[in-house]
Protein backbone atom coordinates (compact mmCIF):
# COMPACT_ATOMS: atom_id res chain seq x y z
CA UNK A 1 0.00 0.00 0.00
CA UNK A 2 1.69 3.49 -0.92
CA UNK A 3 2.00 5.60 2.10
CA UNK A 4 -0.24 8.22 2.25
CA UNK A 5 1.08 11.54 2.11
CA UNK A 6 0.47 12.68 5.48
CA UNK A 7 -1.92 15.86 5.81
CA UNK A 8 -0.85 19.19 6.13
CA UNK A 9 -0.78 21.10 9.21
CA UNK A 10 -4.38 23.16 8.89
CA UNK A 11 -2.42 26.98 8.19
CA UNK A 12 -5.75 28.77 8.25
CA UNK A 13 -4.95 30.17 12.02
CA UNK A 14 -1.89 31.77 11.11
CA UNK A 15 -3.76 34.51 10.13
CA UNK A 16 -5.61 35.01 13.65
CA UNK A 17 -2.51 34.98 15.34
CA UNK A 18 -0.98 38.01 13.52
CA UNK A 19 -4.39 39.61 13.67
CA UNK A 20 -3.96 39.39 17.31
CA UNK A 21 -0.64 40.65 17.71
CA UNK A 22 -2.11 43.52 15.53
CA UNK A 23 -4.82 44.72 17.67
CA UNK A 24 -2.15 44.31 20.34
CA UNK A 25 0.34 46.89 18.98
CA UNK A 26 -2.33 49.64 17.11
CA UNK A 27 -3.99 49.47 21.12
CA UNK A 28 -0.78 50.02 22.82
CA UNK A 29 0.91 52.32 20.90
CA UNK A 30 1.02 55.99 19.72
CA UNK A 31 2.16 57.38 16.79
CA UNK A 32 3.22 60.57 18.72
CA UNK A 33 6.72 62.15 17.34
CA UNK A 34 7.28 64.32 20.12
CA UNK A 35 8.58 67.74 18.40
CA UNK A 36 8.88 71.14 19.82
CA UNK A 37 10.35 74.74 20.45
CA UNK A 38 13.03 73.99 23.08
CA UNK A 39 13.87 76.31 25.66
CA UNK A 40 15.97 76.66 28.35
CA UNK A 41 14.91 78.74 31.22
CA UNK A 42 16.50 81.13 33.23
CA UNK A 43 17.78 79.83 36.93
CA UNK A 44 15.60 80.76 39.68
CA UNK A 45 16.51 83.55 41.82
CA UNK A 46 14.85 84.05 45.19
CA UNK A 47 13.22 87.56 45.60
CA UNK A 48 15.87 88.37 48.13
CA UNK A 49 18.83 87.81 46.04
CA UNK A 50 17.45 89.08 43.38
CA UNK A 51 19.54 92.37 42.29
CA UNK A 52 18.66 95.27 40.16
CA UNK A 53 20.43 94.40 36.93
CA UNK A 54 20.91 98.08 35.05
CA UNK A 55 19.62 97.58 31.94
CA UNK A 56 19.62 100.59 29.69
CA UNK A 57 16.62 100.89 27.93
CA UNK A 58 18.16 101.35 24.24
CA UNK A 59 19.29 98.07 24.46
CA UNK A 60 15.72 96.42 25.51
CA UNK A 61 13.43 95.04 22.93
CA UNK A 62 9.88 95.06 24.67
CA UNK A 63 7.53 92.50 23.25
CA UNK A 64 4.04 92.40 25.15
CA UNK A 65 0.92 90.40 25.16
CA UNK A 66 -1.86 91.65 27.28
CA UNK A 67 -4.76 88.86 27.92
CA UNK A 68 -6.62 90.13 25.01
CA UNK A 69 -4.24 88.75 23.05
CA UNK A 70 -2.90 92.12 21.56
CA UNK A 71 0.65 92.32 20.56
CA UNK A 72 2.72 95.83 21.95
CA UNK A 73 6.28 95.60 19.65
CA UNK A 74 8.62 98.31 21.59
CA UNK A 75 5.60 100.24 23.38
CA UNK A 76 4.26 100.80 19.98
CA UNK A 77 0.81 98.16 18.45
CA UNK A 78 2.62 95.52 16.22
CA UNK A 79 1.29 93.10 14.33
CA UNK A 80 2.68 89.12 15.04
CA UNK A 81 4.13 88.83 11.00
CA UNK A 82 6.18 92.21 11.61
CA UNK A 83 7.68 90.77 14.55
CA UNK A 84 10.24 88.46 13.31
CA UNK A 85 11.89 91.02 11.04
CA UNK A 86 11.68 93.53 13.53
CA UNK A 87 13.80 91.71 15.92
CA UNK A 88 16.63 91.08 13.05
CA UNK A 89 16.95 94.39 12.51
CA UNK A 90 17.16 94.97 16.68
CA UNK A 91 19.76 92.24 16.66
CA UNK A 92 21.85 93.13 13.82
CA UNK A 93 21.83 96.97 14.33
CA UNK A 94 23.79 98.76 17.03
CA UNK A 95 25.74 101.48 17.63
CA UNK A 96 27.62 103.30 20.62
CA UNK A 97 26.10 106.57 20.14
CA UNK A 98 24.88 107.92 23.47
CA UNK A 99 22.31 110.38 21.59
CA UNK A 100 20.64 107.14 19.51
CA UNK A 101 17.86 105.47 21.45
CA UNK A 102 16.31 103.63 19.43
CA UNK A 103 19.41 101.24 18.06
CA UNK A 104 21.29 98.94 20.99
CA UNK A 105 25.03 100.05 22.04
CA UNK A 106 28.11 96.82 21.36
CA UNK A 107 30.65 95.57 23.16
CA UNK A 108 34.00 94.99 21.35
CA UNK A 109 34.88 91.10 22.37
CA UNK A 110 37.52 89.05 20.98
CA UNK A 111 36.56 85.77 19.05
CA UNK A 112 39.61 83.76 18.03
CA UNK A 113 37.63 81.45 15.67
CA UNK A 114 36.11 84.31 13.69
CA UNK A 115 39.54 86.21 13.09
CA UNK A 116 39.75 88.44 16.16
CA UNK A 117 37.55 91.44 18.04
CA UNK A 118 34.09 91.66 16.99
CA UNK A 119 30.87 93.36 17.63
CA UNK A 120 28.60 91.73 19.82
CA UNK A 121 25.45 93.20 20.78
CA UNK A 122 24.10 93.95 23.91
CA UNK A 123 20.65 93.43 22.70
CA UNK A 124 18.46 91.81 25.26
CA UNK A 125 14.55 91.12 23.81
CA UNK A 126 12.54 90.79 27.14
CA UNK A 127 8.82 88.75 26.93
CA UNK A 128 6.10 89.65 28.96
CA UNK A 129 2.50 88.29 28.96
CA UNK A 130 -0.49 88.71 31.26
CA UNK A 131 -2.05 85.57 33.09
CA UNK A 132 -5.02 85.85 30.39
CA UNK A 133 -3.27 85.59 27.12
CA UNK A 134 -3.68 82.52 25.59
CA UNK A 135 -0.91 79.75 25.16
CA UNK A 136 -0.66 79.94 21.57
CA UNK A 137 -0.36 83.62 21.03
CA UNK A 138 3.03 82.88 23.30
CA UNK A 139 4.31 80.23 21.72
CA UNK A 140 4.02 82.14 18.43
CA UNK A 141 5.52 85.01 19.70
CA UNK A 142 8.73 82.90 20.83
CA UNK A 143 8.19 81.11 17.85
CA UNK A 144 8.89 84.26 15.97
CA UNK A 145 11.37 85.51 18.64
CA UNK A 146 14.00 82.07 18.10
CA UNK A 147 13.22 82.05 14.48
CA UNK A 148 14.49 85.73 14.36
CA UNK A 149 17.98 84.56 16.41
CA UNK A 150 18.01 81.66 14.02
CA UNK A 151 18.27 83.81 11.01
CA UNK A 152 20.82 86.17 12.47
CA UNK A 153 22.56 83.20 13.23
CA UNK A 154 22.77 81.50 10.42
CA UNK A 155 23.51 85.00 8.61
CA UNK A 156 26.56 84.93 10.72
CA UNK A 157 27.14 81.94 9.93
CA UNK A 158 27.51 82.01 6.18
CA UNK A 159 29.48 85.61 6.59
CA UNK A 160 32.04 83.59 8.44
CA UNK A 161 32.14 80.33 7.80
CA UNK A 162 30.55 79.94 4.27
CA UNK A 163 27.63 77.47 5.96
CA UNK A 164 24.58 77.23 7.91
CA UNK A 165 24.55 77.00 11.34
CA UNK A 166 23.49 73.59 11.82
CA UNK A 167 26.80 72.50 9.80
CA UNK A 168 29.25 73.87 11.81
CA UNK A 169 31.85 72.49 13.86
CA UNK A 170 30.64 72.33 17.74
CA UNK A 171 33.23 75.15 18.57
CA UNK A 172 32.20 76.96 15.56
CA UNK A 173 28.87 76.76 17.19
CA UNK A 174 29.96 78.31 20.18
CA UNK A 175 31.84 81.21 18.17
CA UNK A 176 28.84 81.84 16.67
CA UNK A 177 26.70 81.55 19.69
CA UNK A 178 29.36 83.92 21.72
CA UNK A 179 29.02 86.57 18.89
CA UNK A 180 25.16 86.54 19.03
CA UNK A 181 24.14 85.97 22.63
CA UNK A 182 20.42 84.21 23.51
CA UNK A 183 19.56 86.84 25.93
CA UNK A 184 15.93 86.55 26.13
CA UNK A 185 14.10 87.48 29.21
CA UNK A 186 10.61 86.68 30.64
CA UNK A 187 9.16 88.61 32.79
CA UNK A 188 6.62 87.34 35.80
CA UNK A 189 3.08 87.69 33.92
CA UNK A 190 1.15 90.42 35.64
CA UNK A 191 -2.89 90.32 36.17
CA UNK A 192 -3.88 93.10 34.88
CA UNK A 193 -7.73 92.75 34.41
CA UNK A 194 -8.67 89.78 36.32
CA UNK A 195 -8.89 86.04 34.69
CA UNK B 1 -3.89 10.68 -25.48
CA UNK B 2 -6.97 8.39 -23.74
CA UNK B 3 -5.22 7.58 -21.17
CA UNK B 4 -5.60 11.29 -19.55
CA UNK B 5 -8.62 11.82 -18.52
CA UNK B 6 -10.08 14.58 -16.53
CA UNK B 7 -12.32 12.58 -13.39
CA UNK B 8 -15.87 14.33 -13.22
CA UNK B 9 -16.89 18.10 -12.93
CA UNK B 10 -14.02 20.68 -12.34
CA UNK B 11 -14.94 23.15 -9.90
CA UNK B 12 -12.21 26.63 -10.37
CA UNK B 13 -9.28 26.31 -7.72
CA UNK B 14 -10.08 27.94 -4.53
CA UNK B 15 -7.52 31.36 -4.06
CA UNK B 16 -4.84 30.34 -2.36
CA UNK B 17 -4.90 31.93 1.39
CA UNK B 18 -1.46 30.87 2.11
CA UNK B 19 0.13 34.31 2.11
CA UNK B 20 -2.85 36.13 4.01
CA UNK B 21 -0.48 35.95 7.33
CA UNK B 22 2.34 37.67 5.60
CA UNK B 23 0.13 40.33 4.48
CA UNK B 24 -0.37 40.85 7.56
CA UNK B 25 2.86 40.41 9.51
CA UNK B 26 4.00 43.01 7.28
CA UNK B 27 1.21 45.32 8.27
CA UNK B 28 2.55 44.44 12.04
CA UNK B 29 5.97 45.26 11.60
CA UNK B 30 5.11 48.61 9.93
CA UNK B 31 3.50 49.28 13.27
CA UNK B 32 5.99 48.08 15.61
CA UNK B 33 8.61 50.37 13.68
CA UNK B 34 6.82 53.55 13.68
CA UNK B 35 5.50 53.67 16.90
CA UNK B 36 6.37 54.41 20.43
CA UNK B 37 4.76 52.77 23.66
CA UNK B 38 2.63 54.82 24.98
CA UNK B 39 3.85 55.68 28.72
CA UNK B 40 0.64 56.67 30.17
CA UNK B 41 -2.95 56.47 29.57
CA UNK B 42 -4.65 60.74 28.88
CA UNK B 43 -6.64 61.59 31.79
CA UNK B 44 -7.02 64.92 30.00
CA UNK B 45 -8.35 65.66 26.82
CA UNK B 46 -5.56 65.23 24.17
CA UNK B 47 -4.14 68.65 23.93
CA UNK B 48 -4.49 70.28 21.05
CA UNK B 49 -0.80 71.64 20.56
CA UNK B 50 0.09 74.97 18.89
CA UNK B 51 2.06 74.99 15.88
CA UNK B 52 5.59 76.16 15.55
CA UNK B 53 8.51 76.31 12.67
CA UNK B 54 11.52 76.42 15.05
CA UNK B 55 10.77 72.89 15.92
CA UNK B 56 13.69 70.66 17.35
CA UNK B 57 12.96 67.01 17.48
CA UNK B 58 13.25 65.07 21.53
CA UNK B 59 16.69 63.00 21.51
CA UNK B 60 16.19 60.58 24.07
CA UNK B 61 12.88 59.64 25.34
CA UNK B 62 14.27 57.60 28.16
CA UNK B 63 14.77 61.26 29.71
CA UNK B 64 11.61 63.16 29.02
CA UNK B 65 9.14 63.88 31.49
CA UNK B 66 5.89 64.62 30.00
CA UNK B 67 3.44 67.00 31.32
CA UNK B 68 0.18 68.30 29.54
CA UNK B 69 -2.36 70.83 30.42
CA UNK B 70 -5.74 70.01 28.87
CA UNK B 71 -8.83 70.27 30.24
CA UNK B 72 -9.76 67.04 32.00
CA UNK B 73 -11.90 64.18 30.22
CA UNK B 74 -15.59 63.85 30.68
CA UNK B 75 -15.54 61.57 33.10
CA UNK B 76 -13.33 63.05 35.17
CA UNK B 77 -15.00 66.37 34.76
CA UNK B 78 -17.12 66.07 37.62
CA UNK B 79 -14.48 65.38 39.72
CA UNK B 80 -11.69 67.88 38.37
CA UNK B 81 -14.15 70.52 36.69
CA UNK B 82 -13.93 71.63 33.28
CA UNK B 83 -10.90 74.31 33.77
CA UNK B 84 -7.23 72.67 32.24
CA UNK B 85 -5.54 71.03 34.93
CA UNK B 86 -1.87 69.38 35.09
CA UNK B 87 -1.59 65.78 34.62
CA UNK B 88 1.58 64.61 35.49
CA UNK B 89 2.50 61.16 33.44
CA UNK B 90 -0.22 59.38 34.97
CA UNK B 91 -2.02 61.40 37.56
CA UNK B 92 -3.80 65.09 37.57
CA UNK B 93 -1.92 66.68 40.46
CA UNK B 94 -1.67 69.94 41.88
CA UNK B 95 0.38 72.89 40.88
CA UNK B 96 2.75 72.46 43.99
CA UNK B 97 3.03 69.07 43.29
CA UNK B 98 5.18 69.49 39.77
CA UNK B 99 8.04 70.00 42.04
CA UNK B 100 7.84 66.58 43.81
CA UNK B 101 7.38 64.85 40.54
CA UNK B 102 10.60 65.90 38.94
CA UNK B 103 12.81 65.49 41.97
CA UNK B 104 11.00 61.60 41.31
CA UNK B 105 12.19 61.63 37.85
CA UNK B 106 15.25 62.27 38.29
CA UNK B 107 15.88 59.70 40.77
CA UNK B 108 14.56 57.39 38.76
CA UNK B 109 17.31 57.80 36.54
CA UNK B 110 21.09 57.47 36.00
CA UNK B 111 23.08 60.04 38.17
CA UNK B 112 25.33 61.27 35.04
CA UNK B 113 21.87 61.42 32.90
CA UNK B 114 20.39 63.87 35.33
CA UNK B 115 21.67 66.52 33.74
CA UNK B 116 20.11 65.77 30.15
CA UNK B 117 16.84 65.36 31.19
CA UNK B 118 14.05 67.57 30.07
CA UNK B 119 10.71 68.56 30.61
CA UNK B 120 8.26 67.96 27.58
CA UNK B 121 4.67 70.85 28.41
CA UNK B 122 2.21 69.43 26.17
CA UNK B 123 -0.35 71.52 26.84
CA UNK B 124 -3.81 72.69 24.63
CA UNK B 125 -3.39 75.99 23.10
CA UNK B 126 -6.48 77.29 24.38
CA UNK B 127 -4.65 77.01 28.21
CA UNK B 128 -4.24 80.54 29.31
CA UNK B 129 -0.57 81.81 30.79
CA UNK B 130 -1.22 82.01 34.08
CA UNK B 131 -1.34 77.97 34.39
CA UNK B 132 1.71 78.01 32.37
CA UNK B 133 3.82 80.40 33.85
CA UNK B 134 2.95 78.76 37.43
CA UNK B 135 4.47 75.28 35.93
CA UNK B 136 7.57 77.10 34.63
CA UNK B 137 8.01 78.83 38.03
CA UNK B 138 7.67 75.20 39.68
CA UNK B 139 10.21 74.54 37.41
CA UNK B 140 12.94 76.78 37.43
CA UNK B 141 12.73 75.88 41.90
CA UNK B 142 13.76 72.92 41.36
CA UNK B 143 16.57 73.85 38.93
CA UNK B 144 14.51 71.41 35.69
CA UNK B 145 15.58 74.59 32.93
CA UNK B 146 15.21 71.98 29.61
CA UNK B 147 12.26 72.94 28.97
CA UNK B 148 10.35 71.86 25.39
CA UNK B 149 7.29 73.07 24.55
CA UNK B 150 5.34 70.33 22.52
CA UNK B 151 4.19 71.59 19.29
CA UNK B 152 3.48 70.78 15.89
CA UNK B 153 5.32 71.23 12.72
CA UNK B 154 3.53 74.80 10.43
Amino acid sequence: MARRPLPEINSSSMADIAFMLLIFFLVATTMDTDKGLFRTLPPFVPAEEQEQIKVIEKNLFVVFLNKNDNLMIEKKLGRIEDLQTKCIDFLTNMNNDAADTKVPGYEVVDIPLLGGPQRVTKAIVSIQNDRGSSYDKYIEVQNEIVAAFNVVRDKYSRKFFYKKFDELQEDEQKAIKDLLPQRISEAEPKNIGGK
Amino acid sequence: MAKIRKGGKKTPPPISTASLPDIVFMLLFFFMVSTVMRESTLMVKKPQLPQATEITKLEKKSLVSNIYVSPPVTEYEALFGTQPVIQLNDAIEDIAQVGVFIQKEREARNPNERDFMTVSLKADSETKMGIISDIKMELRKVNALKLNYAALDK
